[in-house]
């Protein structure tokens, strides 16, 4: 089985900063790798060279076996990689349907077709379950987890093959997170492939089959979640150290 | 608790309405100024509320009109426009120059003029905005800069001379004698524009019905396109109830006046329903998001600044039409006039919020006050004075409505 995506040797600098250095992941589908790290760790950098925020200064990107060029959202877009960003990069003056379609908008001629936008943008909302009574006030009105649905639904609509999550559930209540974890076993039985960066290691060990650990923008290692208890990752996540006698995981376990 | 509740009932009635809550402030709040206005010039020939104050009114709106659509985008993108003044005095200028004879201008035709001076706005805002969108810098500096540099080459290209008379028909577009569409075209426009907004009511709501989208209550649909219907049929008879001098033919609408609703109308509708309206508003709410959406943010930027000195140079060509003379003055100023209309018609200098007709009342606004006051004999100092004041009053109250919303 070829990875559903690849990144090789990915280096990116910020002026003196080695954001990344030589960072190698992978992703398979219907897998959910969990991206874990101290804040700074590089793990947003990371993703938003995949979702083609930043470019990367030196490395490989391959989409289904094959190296890609990732300049910008729209490239990522139509390789099927959609993003939810860590501060869920909404216009808060817009409503739920402007935001679920920005960038992508159906038109008819030049006219927004505002119909065909709502009514899909309710179908795809109403999947994940949290209630939004109008889809037509600014989403600044929304709670945190009414956003949040609208980013989500903003990335599933488009039938993403790789999801990046970047930490779905920091703005959320214990039963909306609940909801983004069935979302995600959801997407998953359908074979979407997930990179979920979080900093709540239950939620992890709950959806995640492998966890790249990262520290000081390198990866420290990949390993399967089932071999592996919270104090070794801690451990990865702290002391930057493999923990003793796991196997190497860079590719899903067999079924 | 009473209050509270009486509160929520206000508001559902207005979003019931379907209505921007500052819009419907902005109407009753012109409703009370021509009212007082009329009250207190009862006593004098020229009233406020006569039909040649009005028609007056209207063309004195005209130029400030035409640009403040254009200044509500840019400051909806979190831009400022200072140099719009002073496009306006060098376009109009240089669509001067070409149009009149040598010796003093250049001798082309009033159509080229006209065109080259829309072209030549529109270069000098896509050049102002490149400096803002590709190199960053701020476009208070780039656009205080235009301010300084068109000024002055005003006076340069001309030495310092006033240019004119103008073209004939070149001076239609200022709405002198020969610049009005008269009694029978002014009801085919308004007819049809009242054509317009009933079959785009109907159509709208039998459309959303079909798809099972929720609609207005059928009440609020009527009051609402019942006003518009009323407010146009209004501005039809008093736009033909002021003849020309010494006979009773009425001169109908003014062409400055419908160069400006055009442009208004085709502003708001692009504003609302093409992807570039979106785009301006995105970027205004969160320009990261709009970056990470795929939007190319500096292409719109210099797009957003070259409407606006297009916009600024077809006033230039409305206030010169207007004028038969350009001065190296002309226009000067004006900047503070157009940006302070599309903030008392609701538009935030913080970015992502405002509306062109708010804007376009903001604009109406303005010259009711300054017409006003002239009827009532005050002073410029003091009309200033009032005016700042009506800035600042209309400034804290959409300050306020925004934090309300959020
Ligand atoms: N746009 C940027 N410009 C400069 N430095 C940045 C930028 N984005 C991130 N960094 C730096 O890169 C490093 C990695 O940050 P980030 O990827 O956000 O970490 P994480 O998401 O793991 O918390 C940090 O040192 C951060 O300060
Ligand atoms: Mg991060």
């Amino acid at each position: 089985m070829t990875p559903l995506v690849e990144m090789r040797n990915i280096s990116l600098r910020f002026g003196g900063n080695q954001a990344l250095d030589k960072v190698s992941v992978n992703l398979y589908p219907g897998e959910v790798v969990g991206l874990l790290g101290h804040n700074g760790a590089g793990k947003s950098t990371l993703i938003k060279v995949l979702s083609g925020a930043y470019q990367a200064d030196a490395g490989q990107i391959f989409v289904n076996g094959q190296e890609v060029t990732i300049r910008t959202p729209q490239d990522a877009q139509a390789l099927g990689i959609e993003t939810i960003y860590q501060n869920l990069a909404l216009a808060d003056n817009l409503d739920a349907v402007a935001n679920v379609f920005l960038g992508r908008e159906k038109v008819r001629g030049v006219v927004l077709d505002e119909d065909f936008m709502e009514l899909e943008a309710r179908k795809t909302l109403d999947r994940l379950k949290v209630k939004i009574p109008s889809l037509r006030l600014p989403v600044a009105q929304m709670s945190g987890g009414q956003r949040q649905t609208v980013a989500i639904g903003r990335a599933i609509y488009f039938k993403a093959r790789c999801l990046i999550m970047d930490e779905p559930t920091a703005a959320l209540g214990p039963e909306e997170t609940a909801k983004v974890g069935e979302l995600i076993k959801a997407l998953k039985a359908e074979g979407v492939g997930i990179f979920l960066i979080s900093h709540d290691l239950h939620d992890v060990f709950d959806l995640a089959d492998r966890l790249t650990v990262m520290k000081n923008g390198r990866v420290v290692g990949t390993v399967y979640t089932q071999d592996v208890s919270h104090d070794d990752v801690l451990g990865m996540i702290i002391g930057g150290v493999m923990p003793k006698n796991v196997r190497p995981a860079q590719a899903p376990l067999p079924q | 608790m009473q209050m509270q509740s009486t509160a929520r009932a206000r508001t559902s009635l207005v979003q019931s309405l379907g209505v921007d809550g500052r819009i419907l402030t902005m109407l009753i709040v012109l409703a009370v100024v021509w009212t007082v206005f009329q009250l207190l010039t009862m006593q004098q020939p020229g009233q406020f509320l006569s039909p040649q104050n009005l028609w007056n009114l209207s063309v004195q709106t005209a130029v400030v009109g035409i640009m403040v659509g254009g200044m509500v985008m840019v400051i909806v993108t979190r831009q400022i426009d200072l140099s719009v003044g002073s496009i306006l005095g060098f376009t109009g200028m240089i669509m001067a120059l070409i149009q009149t004879v040598p010796p003093l201008g250049w001798g082309g035709h009033w159509l080229l003029a006209l065109l080259a001076g829309l072209a030549l706005g529109a270069l000098i805002g896509a050049f102002q905005g490149y400096w803002v969108a590709y190199w960053g810098v701020p476009a208070f500096v780039v656009t205080l800069a235009g301010l300084l540099i068109f000024r002055n080459a005003t006076f340069i290209v001309a030495s310092g001379r006033t240019i004119g008379p103008l073209d004939d028909n070149f001076k239609v577009l200022g709405g002198g004698l020969n610049g009005s569409i008269g009694e029978f075209w002014t009801w085919v426009v308004g007819l049809v524009v009242m054509a317009f907004v009933v079959y785009q009511a109907l159509s709208n709501r039998s459309r959303r019905l079909k798809n099972g989208l929720p609609v207005r209550p059928v009440w609020a649909e009527g009051l609402v396109t019942g006003t518009l219907l009323a407010l146009i049929l209004a501005f039809v008879l008093v736009m033909n109830a002021f003849p020309y001098p010494g006979t009773n033919i009425p001169r109908g609408m003014p062409v400055p006046v419908l160069i400006t609703l055009v442009v208004l109308f085709v502003l708001n509708w692009v504003a609302l329903n093409t992807r570039f309206g979106r785009y301006v508003f995105a970027i205004g709410g969160n320009p990261e998001a709009a970056l990470l959406a795929g939007i190319n943010v500096k292409r719109m930027l210099v797009a957003v600044f070259a409407l606006m000195g297009m916009l600024a140079a077809l006033a230039g060509a409305v206030q010169a039409a207007r004028l038969n003379f350009v001065t190296n003055s002309m226009g000067n100023l004006l900047e503070l006039d157009v940006i302070a209309a599309a903030v008392i018609g609701g538009t935030a200098l913080s970015g992502g919020s405002g509306t062109i007709v708010g804007a376009a009342l903001g604009a109406l606004l303005m010259s009711s006050l300054r017409s006003g006051m002239v009827l009532m004999g005050l002073p410029t100092e003091w009309q200033n004075v009032v005016l700042g004041l009506v800035l600042l009053a209309a400034v804290i109250w959409n300050t306020v409505y925004l934090r309300n919303r959020r």
